[in-house]
């Protein structure tokens, strides 16, 4: 390493651009931060040597080159920002919305935005925020992110350390605002370091040389919330091992007891009763908005919900359940137990719980020959009537629908439209009847059905959709977001000013910088030097270069 | 006092704020023209600026009354968040009035906000109630620091347009005159909405619709004579004029044919007030009004640019990204969700992290720092208007 030795005395790290003591410009080093071109010196990391701008030989000081260049990451952010733009054209495969003729991403991205909608979902934009390339692009800034704060932080720590109140008369009137006075009085330059101290300035005087600093603590705003950030990219790498992170949801109708996925049958839940209320039509205040809006609005989805516990967990047995929770689960409104967080997330209204049918004679009175009840959830594959008659289910669509070529299916397993093929055995008899039943619909399979089956009564609940989740890398997203926002405020809302004041003949050289907010600064000196024979600075900043 | 009382002066305070933004403006115009004496120009400021905290107050009155007569903060749907956000750009103004004592700030400033308030009137105004996803505390800590953080920011572009007006060279043509241009012109299809919903407005003007929408038979209320009728409409008003084509189908959200046939109408009549403008002037809008702003320091412009987005951006940070993360984490037990405003919302801040970092290097103060403000402004109201009327998104709540 080549140290660099100045007229100070200060002995400089090898490519430093201004002496650390006392901000004489090294020569041979000024192109470094473009300052042989400009008549103002560039302050921006106060002329230290930076890594990335001394050494650029192996391959190891270009990638830390590349990575410390702000032109690098400004480059980074902007793609990243197109390529964010690029993915809000179209919904993003998650919100395909669930009425369309079909959810598959290779069918309805074409059928819906034609050519344009083929192309988006062929270049992988339908999952692009999930994609290897925009997760790549994230990376990258982070490592930018880290480069940069490094490269940047470390020298101009030392040199903000070592600064000599005694500063160069280059450096001087090479600064923004300067001014220089011939003559002054005696103790004016007492009476400016009085009213700088007033304006909480720490003052230093090294032989009447004299430096006022106030707000360094800002200049590692950057550096903090830079720090932030990274955080909250790490938690979000945490956050795709499944340790940290547990997603499942869960159907549960209404009196239901179900085991929690994702405890390992620690936990049960149970639903009372699901809830969905509307605002009130005729209210008074709100009643004409809910008429513009011409349907119902919502105003509560809630489940009433119990907690339990499995206690002695025998394989084999049926454990003890302990409830250890009961609340209303409503939305904006989890409910939280042991490490797990619940979520109202969806509901099914009208899902069939039982349906009982009766059997007609064809050509009868009407009056009922039997009468048996069929349990949606689980049927039964038979069931044997007090009046002889055996009636066999065949087949059982829950959630029945034609398909394509016409046959009967179920969309769902889901019993929120019933449909079944009864096999019906009068009594003593060993030839069966085939009829079909659902809602609506009553066909009689061959034609010649001596009995006919109809709807007697059904029980309909609702479901309720639940989210379970545990999320442990949500400390670290907040942790990373309060010192990111700490940074920010730290480097925004103040700022890091100095003015120097050094002693000549007769007169004295004053000059000022700080890193934002110009006008202050100018403000202060004002302040401080008004009534003096001291000149005010002159901003000789060149606008447009 | 009963709620359609607090409604009725709710909403003669939010008119009388717009009437005294307006006058307001004028005073603050009159900064620029009178440079005979420098006393009287220190009046005609104070005079602006006291005219624009009392028209502040007035929304604010505005405000809390509607607050008091829904029972929830009035950021809940478009017409409310819209009318909010020019109050935080009034409110930012007189911030960085304060610290800068330019008047001719509020010359511009001011009719951004009330374009802005203007804009929100095309949206329904009725009160309405919170869908179960709104209810919570976090809709007005949420909503309330976003739009202030954007407040803030809209300074900047308006420190960024002035710079621009005052400093880019008019005496030839060029692509930076052009650009310019575009933006004022831009500036005019606004006006063009107000100048066409008002004189409808007073007209009286009604035309009701029937279209589709979601398998359900739905009306709508053209206050405009239709251009673009709703997609699959049928006039239902005898004598109003049959809309020329239908909306495009794949313009969504509630009213898209009617916000549709809005823009329509306030291109229209923008181009035609701009056309008829540089008619009389004779040359470009931005020549024509440099010369009233020679006697503002360029170097102060570029300090307000700067400062608004120094003070702005971590505010729309904490509103638009955390607070957001946070309410989305308790609503829909995900803190982010990549929907289309949450996207746009991390556009932005891109965007003003871009322009933090490139304020690093040199050459990028001055001019090329105003562009980057008008820019940042674009993206914002990209967000609050595209996003809402043509991205069906989970905040497509009006």
């Amino acid at each position: 390493m080549n140290k660099i030795k100045c007229e100070c005395g200060h002995v400089n790290p090898e490519g430093t651009v201004l002496c650390e003591a006392c901000g004489k410009p090294i020569e041979g080093n000024q192109h470094i931060d473009g300052n042989d071109e400009k008549k103002l010196l560039n302050m921006r990391y106060e002329g230290s040597a930076r890594r990335s701008q001394t050494y650029n030989k192996s391959i190891i000081d270009k990638t830390w080159g590349f990575f410390s260049s702000v032109k690098v990451g400004v480059w980074l952010i902007v793609l990243a920002l197109i390529a964010s733009a690029l993915g809000s054209i179209l919904p993003q495969e998650m919100y395909i919305p669930a009425d369309a003729p079909s959810r598959d991403p290779a069918i309805f991205y074409e059928e819906r935005y034609g050519v344009f909608g083929l192309i988006f979902y062929q270049l992988g934009f339908h999952n692009l925020y999930s994609s290897w390339w925009y997760m790549l692009l994230i990376a990258l800034i982070g490592v930018s992110l880290v480069i940069c704060s490094i490269d940047r932080f470390v020298p101009l720590y030392k040199a903000l350390k070592k600064q000599k109140a005694k500063r160069h008369s280059t450096f001087l009137r090479r600064q923004r605002l300067f001014s220089e006075t011939e003559s002054i009085n005696e103790n004016d330059l007492d009476t400016v370091k009085e009213r700088l101290k007033k304006q909480r300035y720490k003052v230093r005087d090294e032989d009447g040389h004299i430096l006022a600093e106030k707000g360094r603590f800002s200049r590692w705003g950057p550096y903090v919330n830079h720090i932030g950030l990274i955080i909250i990219l790490l938690a979000a790498i945490l956050r795709m091992t499944p340790i940290m992170y547990l997603d499942e949801y869960i159907w549960i109708r209404e009196g239901e007891q179900l085991v929690i996925p994702g405890t390992e049958g620690q936990f049960y839940i149970e639903n009372e009763q699901f809830l969905l209320e509307n605002h009130d039509p005729n209210d008074e205040v709100f009643g004409e908005a809910i008429e513009m809006e011409g349907e119902m609005i919502a105003s509560n989805y809630q489940t009433d919900l119990i907690i339990y516990e499995a206690k002695n967990d025998v394989a084999g047995a049926d454990p003890d359940l302990e409830k250890i929770v009961e609340d209303e689960l409503r939305m904006n409104h989890p409910v939280k137990f042991d490490r797990y967080t619940l979520y109202q997330s969806g509901y099914q209204l009208n899902e069939f719980s039982n349906m009982s049918f009766d059997i007609v004679e064809e050509d009868g009175d009407g009056e009922a020959l039997g009468t048996f009840t069929v349990d949606l959830s689980s049927p039964e594959t038979s069931y044997e009537l007090d009046s002889g008659f055996q009636v066999e289910v065949s087949q059982y669509f829950p959630d029945f629908y034609m398909d394509e070529d016409g046959n009967p299916a179920s969309e769902t397993n889901f019993p929120r439209n019933p449909g079944f093929v009864f096999l019906v055995y009068p009594p003593e008899s060993d030839t069966a009847e085939v009829s079909f039943i659902g809602i609506g619909r009553n066909i009689d399979a061959t034609g010649d059905n001596n009995y006919s089956l109809s709807i007697n009564d059904f029980d309909m609940r609702a479901a309720s959709g639940i989210t379970v989740r545990v999320d442990y890398t949500l400390p670290f997203f907040g942790l990373g977001a309060a010192i990111f926002m700490i940074g920010v405020i730290q480097g925004m809302y103040w700022q890091h000013r100095r003015i120097w004041l050094r002693p000549t003949s007769d007169g004295v050289m004053l000059a000022a910088h700080t890193n934002k907010n110009w006008h202050g600064v100018q403000k202060d000196i004002e302040k401080a030097i008004d009534g003096t024979k001291i000149n005010m600075v002159e901003d000789q900043q060149e606008l447009d270069e | 006092m009963s709620t359609s009382m607090l409604l009725d002066i709710s909403n003669a305070m939010l008119f009388t704020a717009f009437i005294l933004y307006l006058i307001a403006t004028f005073f603050f115009g009159a900064t620029i023209r009178d440079k005979r004496s420098k006393h009287k120009k220190g009046i005609a400021g104070k005079i602006g600026i006291t005219i624009t905290i009392i028209g502040f107050l007035a929304q604010l009155v505005y405000f809390i009354t509607r607050w008091m007569a829904s029972g929830h903060a009035p950021v809940s749907n478009l017409f409310e968040f819209t009318t909010f956000l020019g109050m935080s750009i009034v409110l930012a103004f007189i911030i960085i009035y304060f610290i800068y004592k330019t008047g001719v700030l509020g010359l511009f400033a001011l009719p951004v906000a009330m374009i802005i308030i203007a804009y929100a009137s095309i949206f329904p105004t009725e009160v309405s109630p919170l869908v179960p996803s709104l209810q919570s505390y976090w809709l007005q800590i949420h909503v309330i620091t976003v739009s202030l953080g954007q407040g803030i920011l809209a300074i900047s572009f308006v420190a960024g347009l002035i710079y621009l007006i005052r400093q880019i060279d008019q005496t030839v043509r060029s692509k930076r005159t052009t650009w310019l241009e575009i933006v004022l012109f831009t500036i005019f299809l606004f006006i063009g909405f107000i100048v066409s919903t008002s004189i409808f407005n007073f007209m009286d003007y009604e035309a009701t619709f029937e279209y589709t929408e979601q398998n359900a038979l739905t009306t709508t209320e053209y206050h405009l004579p239709a251009i673009a009728g709703p997609a699959g409409g049928e006039l239902m008003t005898e004598g109003a004029m049959e809309p020329w084509f239908e909306a495009p189908g794949w313009m969504q959200g509630e009213d898209a044919g009617r916000k549709f046939n809005t823009v329509i109408w306030s291109f229209l009549t923008g181009t035609l007030i701009y056309l008829l403008a540089r008619l009389v002037l004779r040359k470009r809008i931005g020549k024509a009004m440099q010369p009233l702003l020679k006697n503002v320091k360029p170097d102060l412009l570029d300090e307000i640019n700067y400062r608004s987005v120094t003070i702005g951006f971590p505010v729309f940070t904490l509103g638009g990204l955390i607070f957001a993360s946070i309410w989305a984490q308790i609503a829909w037990d995900r803190f982010w969700g990549w929907d289309p405003k949450e996207v746009w919302a991390l556009i932005t801040w891109f965007f003003y992290a871009a322009y933090l970092h490139l304020r690093l290097s040199r050459g990028w103060h001055g001019e090329k720092s105003a562009w980057l403000a008008v820019g940042g402004f674009a993206i914002i109201l990209f967000n609050l208007i595209v996003v809402n009327l043509v991205f069906a998104g989970l905040h497509s709540y009006a």
